[in-house]
């Protein structure tokens, strides 16, 4: 639900120099790009859109979308400073992308499976209808092909401008997840900064395995709203993806660098992997 | 309402848009105490201010706005979690904690009876006074709350008992605490498990319907809304700081977010508005209760008459195609084909019966 706040934090600024939002060093942009938009100096994991996320993951040349149909709609006729339809145009124009969510099918290394990717540079990452339904049916697509499924998160939360129906894809998801798991299906959530709210709340935290990129902001409410409530400054590393792992959140925290890696290595144990038969 | 009950006397805590009904009601006393102090008969005046305090609640009630309902559900004295277990549910044992780490007093869990039916009802807790209200956090469960409830899911699961969720909570609670302690997964988790629970589950937002912290415990095979509670994905106050800047622009975020009962209903998100006394649950608070206990009964006859595999794939059916327009279009088009069948007869049940949601 935080996206409006997060948002204005711009995603990595233009030019030939970009800053790193952690320890402000300037570095050549081209050259953070190639370190997977990680800080060579602090290695700050910055945010990456949902493309560049898929190009980074999937073995090359694997990925096909699927449920390219899905548009969004503002079925409230919801206003704030400006109309939600507009707001739509304007993040559509923005990004050239219909709505906050990539889902198909891919191979990462090596293993056929199912990706479902959030967008944070359209509105914050936050899901409304065509998010939650793109998930569920890239969790029904995982279930049908019996696949494993693997979901990166980079999100505000849930889309105040549709209202409880935001909040139903919650529920939503977390249907098609069980449905999913209870017909032997394998998931894994991978957290990245920064996932809060509804989707921190639903299908990201239900997943089989957990991963967390290193110091994601991941939790339920954002720090802002936290602080406001206990009236005190919050501990140093709150939130944060070790802070997580620590209090037993998150099974792992893995470096972008590594991460097809370590989903190799994980998804070669399941099942399906295994050529054994679907556990049910 | 019942005849002739009374007027409800001061102490009531006053929504200023209830000022009007207040100003006629406190004349009515006033004649009303003058009748019985003089000799005087003023029976004509007192029955002329009764109705038109009657009429000016109607009038007034009829025509609320969704921040008026806001303050509606949140209203000192409208009927809490609490009150429905002292008027509504006999033989009650309250069973405490999640048996990891402590016990929310934000949720309460207890076998409960309702009308000689067993079940397990759990229920947000707000507290009346400021001690118990601090003690509860104003409602606002930590992980522990949600971890409680599906704990004691489990075990109605095991003794066959239907569960009966009462929803009233601005939302879960925001702090350090909950944080550490996984609050994000402990809702996900209900949310996740409530789906293979295999005994029925009845849900009544009965104040606040407070976003994730609500729908924590809010998977159900029927899920009702009393007339002015609200249920949304985020407080009009959170909204308004966030897309206006400004807690203030509340009213506004109150309309933008279509969290109204009657708005909900429409936009298929509830199955069921149940409707409150003239004048909001406040008013005629066990009128308001007995309300909600004669939908309870009438769902757990229904519900417990379903085998559990149709009742669990009808739960999520439900969950799957919630808000989806093609599906809920077709609901309505099917609805409206029994409707014409049944032309006389209106069982409003028939439209949103769960196991009838057609795949998507």
């Amino acid at each position: 639900m935080a996206w409006g706040r997060l948002r204005r934090k711009r995603d990595m600024p233009g030019g030939l120099w970009s800053k790193c939002k952690d320890c402000g060093a300037l570095i050549y942009t081209k050259e953070l790009a190639e370190k997977l938009h990680v800080c060579p100096k602090c290695g700050f994991h910055h945010t990456v859109s949902g493309r560049r996320r898929i190009e980074i993951t999937a073995d090359p040349g694997t990925f096909e979308e699927e449920f390219t149909d899905l548009q969004p709609r503002d079925r409230l006729d919801f206003v704030d400073t400006i109309p939600y339809a507009e707001k739509l145009v304007l993040a559509q124009e923005k990004t050239g992308q219909a709505d906050a969510c990539f889902a198909g099918t891919c191979r990462i290394a090596d293993h056929p499976v199912v990706l479902a990717v959030l967008d944070f540079s359209f509105m914050g990452g936050s899901m409304g209808e065509v998010v939650g339904e793109k998930l569920a049916r890239a969790i029904e697509l995982a279930e049908e092909k019996k696949l494993p499924i693997v979901i990166f998160s980079a999100s505000g939360g849930a889309r105040m401008h549709e209202g409880a129906i935001s909040l139903m894809q919650m529920a939503k998801t977390c249907a098609a997840l069980q449905h999913y798991r209870h017909n032997g299906g394998f998931s894994i959530s991978v957290l990245t900064n920064p996932t809060t709210g509804g989707v921190t709340a639903s299908f990201a935290s239900v997943c089989d395995v957990m991963i967390a990129e290193p110091k994601a902001l991941i939790g339920f409410a954002g720090p802002r709203v936290i602080k406001n409530t206990i009236r005190q400054d919050l501990p140093e590393g709150f939130q944060r993806s070790e802070f997580l792992l620590d209090k037993g959140q998150v099974d792992l925290i893995t470096l972008r660098e590594q991460m097809t890696e370590t989903l190799g290595r994980i998804l070669a144990y399941t099942p399906h992997a295994r050529k054994q038969p679907y556990a049910s | 309402m019942v005849k002739n009950e009374p007027a409800p006397r001061p102490s009531h805590h006053v929504l200023p848009f209830e000022q009007p009904i207040e100003d006629v009601r406190r004349r009515l006393h006033e004649l009303e105490d003058l009748a019985t102090q003089t000799a005087h008969d003023l029976s004509e005046e007192i029955e002329f201010y009764r109705d038109r305090l009657q009429r000016l609640t109607r009038e007034v009630y009829a025509d609320l706005t969704p921040w008026h309902r806001v303050q509606v559900a949140r209203h000192p004295q409208r009927p809490l979690t609490s009150d429905y277990m002292r008027h509504l549910f006999t033989d009650l044992v309250e069973l405490h904690g999640d048996g990891y780490f402590g016990d929310d007093k934000a949720i309460l869990t207890c076998l409960a009876t309702l009308r000689g039916r067993r079940l397990l009802l759990i229920g947000h807790r707000k507290g009346r006074d400021t001690k118990d209200r601090l003690s509860c956090h104003f409602g606002s469960a930590h992980p522990e709350g949600y971890r409680k409830a599906l704990r004691k899911m489990h075990l109605a699961e095991r003794l066959g008992l239907p569960v009966v969720c009462l929803i009233n909570t601005p939302g879960a609670y925001p702090g350090v605490g909950a944080e550490e302690r996984g609050q994000a997964r402990a809702i996900a988790e209900n949310i996740f498990q409530m789906f293979r629970i295999r005994v029925p589950i009845l849900v009544v937002v009965i104040g606040e319907g407070g976003s994730g912290g609500a729908l924590g415990i809010a998977i159900g095979d029927r899920v009702a809304m009393l007339e002015n509670s609200w249920y949304s994905v985020i407080s009009p106050e959170g909204c308004a700081s966030i897309l206006w800047r400004s807690a203030e622009r509340k009213e506004e975020a109150a309309t933008a977010l279509k969290l109204t009962a009657g708005d909900m209903h429409r936009l298929g998100l509830v199955d069921e508005v149940i409707a409150e006394p003239v004048g909001g649950a406040h008013r005629h608070p066990h009128e308001a209760m007995e309300r909600v206990a004669d939908r309870l009964e009438e769902w757990l006859d229904q519900f417990c008459a379903v085998p559990v595999d149709q009742l669990l794939e009808a739960r999520y059916r439900k969950f799957r195609d919630i808000a989806n327009l093609e599906a809920s279009a077709q609901v309505a088009a099917q609805a409206a084909a029994e409707l014409d069948q049944e032309a006389s007869v209106h069982d409003p049940d028939a439209e949103t019966a769960p196991e009838e949601h057609p795949a998507d």
